[in-house]
This record gives structure tokens, C-alpha cells and sequence, in this order.
């Protein structure tokens, strides 16, 4: 459980994240999506103690996250791979942090295999490792204490696409046995996949928050007809909207079924009636992230 | 690899409680990340090697009388206050340069626990640095002893042991306190070695300075440390400015940094 209450962050005259809040619930994947820059980072700093709030209060599975005793048995965080030692190895890495939580020591070379280092990669020094195998370790740090709750700062970074359908499926199964993740990214293919809820961010404020479905349903749906022209007239003289698309698809803001009625009603043949599906997630994200683009550049 | 990362279900309503890692968990830490990285690894070889060499050098250089055990263990005492604070610097630098403080106060929130746990370490360390210069010493003075019968004179004091002691905390804490204050590698060594020479020199320079040198030169007010007798009211006194000015003053600036600094 994670709950964020009007956060925000000001450097200067400069807002670096605005009023955010939101809630993660048990059992969900939660995707916190927005270009470079948004205030995604800075808001899970702030919500694990590293960076203090201008406003606003956050708190992990109940508390402010700075007087958990034991922070790392509750909520797993990994906010930067690349911010290891290069002159340690993984293994003692994890080893450090294990000890620290108090741990067993088993765990560390449990972990080290499930994310694909153990053996002689576990022995080598930071330094010699990609930002795939970092992030690896990372994901191996976030899990070592066990915790209901992951805070993720773009985990996919660097990862294979074999990789990223690991780290996905791995999500999955820890939301699914009641885990609470918090995940960022501007690849929104991967949270598409994986995410339960979204929260995007843009500028700092946050310009959409709720369940993947809800957002993705404004989208509408695309219909062809072999009669365009005769299926918009109708479409528009029954009050929905209409916008015409690519290869004389027309996209229209409503149900399938409400636009599958009218069709009907005048007989038209329909070759295809369908949801918005053409980038999804992406046209959903760039649209809502422009607007906010050109408040920050006037 | 599987995705199964753990047999417990992570049902979200059995309440679980968690007790805090203690202080001398810390502590040991701390130490651990001292001598784990290769830098630290390598420094620590460099300074035993150094005292090696420095008593090796006596057994040819110094007349025999002069090589004594007390005055091999405290010729060892040099390279060790020039290297420990280096690992006192990096102890705290390393977290800000390597950025591993992300991972630290991600773990261990409560930063003021973790700068107690650091300067623990860092007393733990320049006791435990006196064991190779005892050992050191000792073996050059039984070489000594037995290459020239006037050498290898083997008095020696628990006063001295307790001054030898002093000495080698108080060096690391003066290198602790600036990797707190600046915070970086690079400035905290550099001024490290800086700040000190071009006081000193100051002090030569300048004669209206040479009454406050003799309060906070550290290197003039530990000279007493290193003689046979118990150090007297102003020397104490005189020991105990210095440490306020090079430990205290800059610990505690840096602490308030460290404190405050956000962590990204």
C-alpha cells in the first residue's frame, strides 16, 4: 500500500513536481508513466525518504517511510542500477544489504540465481557489469527483504526483450499473490503490459490516474463500412462523435455497440468495428503529455 | 531463472512487525564497506606495507641504541596517519561519488544512525590499525636485538599504547569529518593534505598566527603523544582545541550536510 498526498517539490522558482497524488493498492501493478524530465524520479525519491517534500506526505504500508524501522522488509526499492560501487562485487552487494536487514544469508544466492547471476557473474566487481546485469541486481536487491511493497524506477532500463518479459511476469506473479507494485517508465509498451492502473505525469501534475481500461477506453472505436460517407451522416445525426481516420476508418467516441446500432438501423455493412488500438497507451500518453508540454515552453 | 522469487505469500493483511538493525550491526557494516571495494582493499595492504618498510629501514639507518621497540612502533604510526584518513574520507565520500547513498539511506532512512555507525567504524579502525604496527614493531626489534646488543630495548608503556591509540582515532576522524564536509572524494582528499601544509606554512610566515598555531596545529599539539610522560593541563588543553578545530567543527558541519542533502 502506497498512498501520496499532494506532493510536491519546488527547486527555486523552478516546480519540479506539482499537488501529486495517488494511492496503490494490494494486489495491483500500478504504472507511473511520463516523458523525461516529468517529475517521476523525484516523486518516488520523495516518497522513500531520499528527497524532503516542499508539501505533502506520503506513506508505505502505513507510515511515512522514513520511520519504518526496517524499511527494506517492508518495501523493495530500486531507483538507479547504475548507483552501485563499481569496485564491489554483486554478491557483496547484496551480502551488505543483507546483513543490514537482517537477512538470511541464504537469501542472497537464492536471488542471485532467479535473476540470472549467480556463478562467476555474482563474483565479478560492478564495474565489469552491463546496465542489463545492474538492473538485474537491482531487481535482486529490491526482492532480498521479502516486502508487500516494490517501488521501481524505470526497471526495464537496459534489460533484453527476453529480460523484460521476465521482469513483467515476475510483477505479475507478486501483485497477483497480493504485492503492491509502483512502477515508472517511458516505455509504455512495457507498462501496458503489466499495469493494472496508471498514473501519468507530465510537467510535475499529474494529467490522468486511473484504471488501465478507463483510460484506454477513451480512445473510441474504429469502424469501416463499405458506404463511409452514409454510416457518418448517420453515426453524426445520432449525436456521437465522429472523426474521420486512416484507409476511410472512421473513429467514433462510443461503445462498439452504440455505433454497431446505427449501423444496423440503416443497413450498412460493416468491415470492421473495433477499439482504438493503434498505440493505445501511446496516443493516450502523447496527448495527454502535449498539452502540458507547451504550458512548460510559453 | 523463474520467475518464484519467494515460498511466503505476500498476503497483504497478516500484520508483520520489524525490529531495526542495532547500532554495532551498523558499526560492522560500515567496517565491511571500508575493506570491500578494491580502493579500500589496497589502501589498507599499502599502509601495513609501508610500516614494514619504515622499521626495515631503521634496522639499517638508525644507531643501534635508538632501535627500540617503542621508537619502531612509533615510527610505524606515521604512514598510518597519513593513509587511515583516507579511508575515513572514503568511507563517507564514496557514498555521495559512487552514489551508493541512494542504496544506504534507502535501507537505513534514520541518516543520523548511519554517520554514528561511520564514526564507530572509523574508531574501530584506528584501534584495530595498531595491531600490524605492534606486530611490526615487535618483530623488528627482535631482528634488532639480535643483530646488535645494544638494540632491542623492549620498554614500553600502556600510557604510550593509550597516546598511540588517541593519536591514530583522532587522524581518522579528522578524515571522516572532511569526507562529511565536502562530500566528494577528489576535494576531501586534496584539501586533506592541503589545508594542514598550507597552515603550517602560514604560521611560519605570518607571526601574529604563531600563537593560535600552537592552540590548533594538530601535528604541533599530538607531538606530546609521542613522549614518555603524561601530558600535562595545557597540553591536554591544547590537544583538545585542535581536536575541536580539524574534528569537531567540520563533523559537525558536516553532519547538518549530510543530514539535509538530498539524496539522488
Amino acid at each position: 500500500m502506497i498512498s501520496v498526498t499532494s506532493l510536491t517539490k519546488r527547486y527555486g522558482a523552478h516546480t519540479a513536481v506539482n499537488d501529486v497524488s495517488f494511492e496503490c493498492a494490494p494486489g495491483t501493478v500500478t504504472g507511473f508513466l511520463g516523458p523525461n524530465g516529468a517529475g517521476k524520479s523525484t516523486t518516488m525519491r520523495m516518497i522513500t525518504g531520499l528527497t524532503p517534500p516542499t508539501s505533502g506526505t506520503s506513506a508505505v504500508a502505513g507510515r511515512p517511510y522514513r520511520q519504518l524501522p526496517n524499511p527494506a522488509r517492508e518495501v523493495g526499492v530500486l531507483l538507479d542500477a547504475s548507483a552501485q560501487h563499481p569496485g564491489r562485487t554483486g554478491r557483496e552487494v547484496l551480502a551488505l544489504s543483507a546483513r543490514t536487514q537482517g537477512v538470511a544469508r541464504e537469501r542472497v544466492d537464492e536471488l542471485l540465481s532467479t535473476v540470472g547471476l549467480a556463478g562467476p557473474a555474482a563474483g565479478r566487481r560492478v564495474r565489469g557489469y552491463s546496465l542489463g546485469m545492474r538492473q538485474r541486481l537491482g531487481i535482486a536487491h529490491a526482492f532480498l527483504g521479502d516486502p508487500r511493497v516494490l517501488i521501481l524506477d524505470e526497471p526495464a532500463n537496459g534489460l533484453d526483450p527476453e529480460g523484460i518479459f521476465w521482469m513483467r511476469s515476475l510483477l505479475r506473479e507478486f501483485a497477483d499473490r497480493g504485492g503492491t507494485v509502483l512502477l515508472s517508465s517511458h516505455l509504455l509498451r512495457e507498462v501496458e503490459a503489466v499495469a493494472d492502473r496508471l498514473v501519468v505525469i507530465g510537467g510535475g501534475r499529474i494529467v490522468a490516474n486511473g484504471t488501465k481500461a478507463e483510460l484506454l477506453a477513451g480512445g473510441g472505436v474504429r469502424v469501416r463500412a463499405l458506404d463511409p460517407a452514409t454510416l457518418r451522416v448517420a453515426l453524426e445525426r445520432a449525436g456521437l462523435a465522429v472523426t474521420g481516420g486512416a484507409d476511410g476508418a472512421l473513429i467514433v467516441q462510443a461503445e462498439a455497440e452504440q455505433v454497431g446500432q446505427v449501423a444496423a438501423s440503416i443497413s450498412a455493412v460493416l468491415i470492421e468495428l473495433r477499439p482504438v488500438d493503434t498505440g493505445g497507451l501511446e496516443e493516450l500518453f502523447l496527448t495527454l503529455t502535449a498539452g502540458e508540454a507547451k504550458e512548460t515552453a510559453r | 531463472m523463474t520467475a518464484t522469487l519467494t515460498t511466503t505469500p505476500a498476503a497483504a493483511t497478516t500484520p508483520r512487525t520489524f525490529t531495526r538493525p542495532g547500532i554495532l550491526r551498523l558499526t560492522g557494516i560500515e567496517l565491511r564497506k571500508m575493506a570491500d571495494t578494491r580502493a579500500g582493499f589496497w589502501l589498507m595492504v599499502a599502509t601495513a606495507l609501508i610500516s614494514v618498510a619504515i622499521v626495515v629501514i631503521q634496522l639499517f639507518a638508525a644507531d643501534p641504541p635508538d632501535q627500540t621497540f617503542k621508537n619502531l612502533f612509533q615510527s610505524t604510526l606515521f604512514p598510518v596517519a597519513v593513509l587511515l584518513p583516507v579511508l575515513g574520507i572514503l568511507s563517507v565520500t564514496s557514498e555521495w561519488t559512487q552514489r551508493t547513498a541512494l542504496t544506504t539511506f534507502a535501507i537505513t532512512p534514520q541518516r543520523q544512525r548511519i554517520a554514528a555507525a561511520k564514526a564507530l567504524a572509523a574508531v574501530v579502525l584506528g584501534i584495530v590499525a595498531l595491531l600490524p604496527s605492534l606486530g611490526v614493531a615487535a618483530i623488528g626489534n627482535a631482528v634488532a636485538g639480535g643483530m646488535d646488543s645494544a638494540a632491542g630495548d623492549w620498554s614500553f608503556s600502556a600510557l604510550l599504547l593509550a597516546y598511540a591509540v588517541l593519536f591514530n582515532v583522532v587522524n581518522v576522524l579528522v578524515g571522516l569529518a572532511f569526507g562529511m564536509l565536502f562530500m566528494n572524494s577528489a576535494v576531501a582528499i586534496v584539501l586533506y593534505f592541503v589545508v594542514p601544509t598550507v597552515w603550517t606554512i602560514l604560521t611560519q610566515l605570518i607571526s601574529a598566527m604563531r600563537t593560535p598555531s600552537e592552540w590548533f596545529d594538530l601535528s604541533m599539539t599530538s607531538t606530546p603523544l609521542f613522549e614518555n610522560a603524561a601530558l600535562s593541563g595545557g597540553e591536554w588543553a591544547r590537544l583538545a582545541a585542535s581536536i575541536s578545530f580539524w574534528v569537531v567543527l567540520p563533523g559537525v558541519l558536516g553532519l547538518v550536510r549530510l543530514l539535509k542533502r538530498e539524496v539522488s
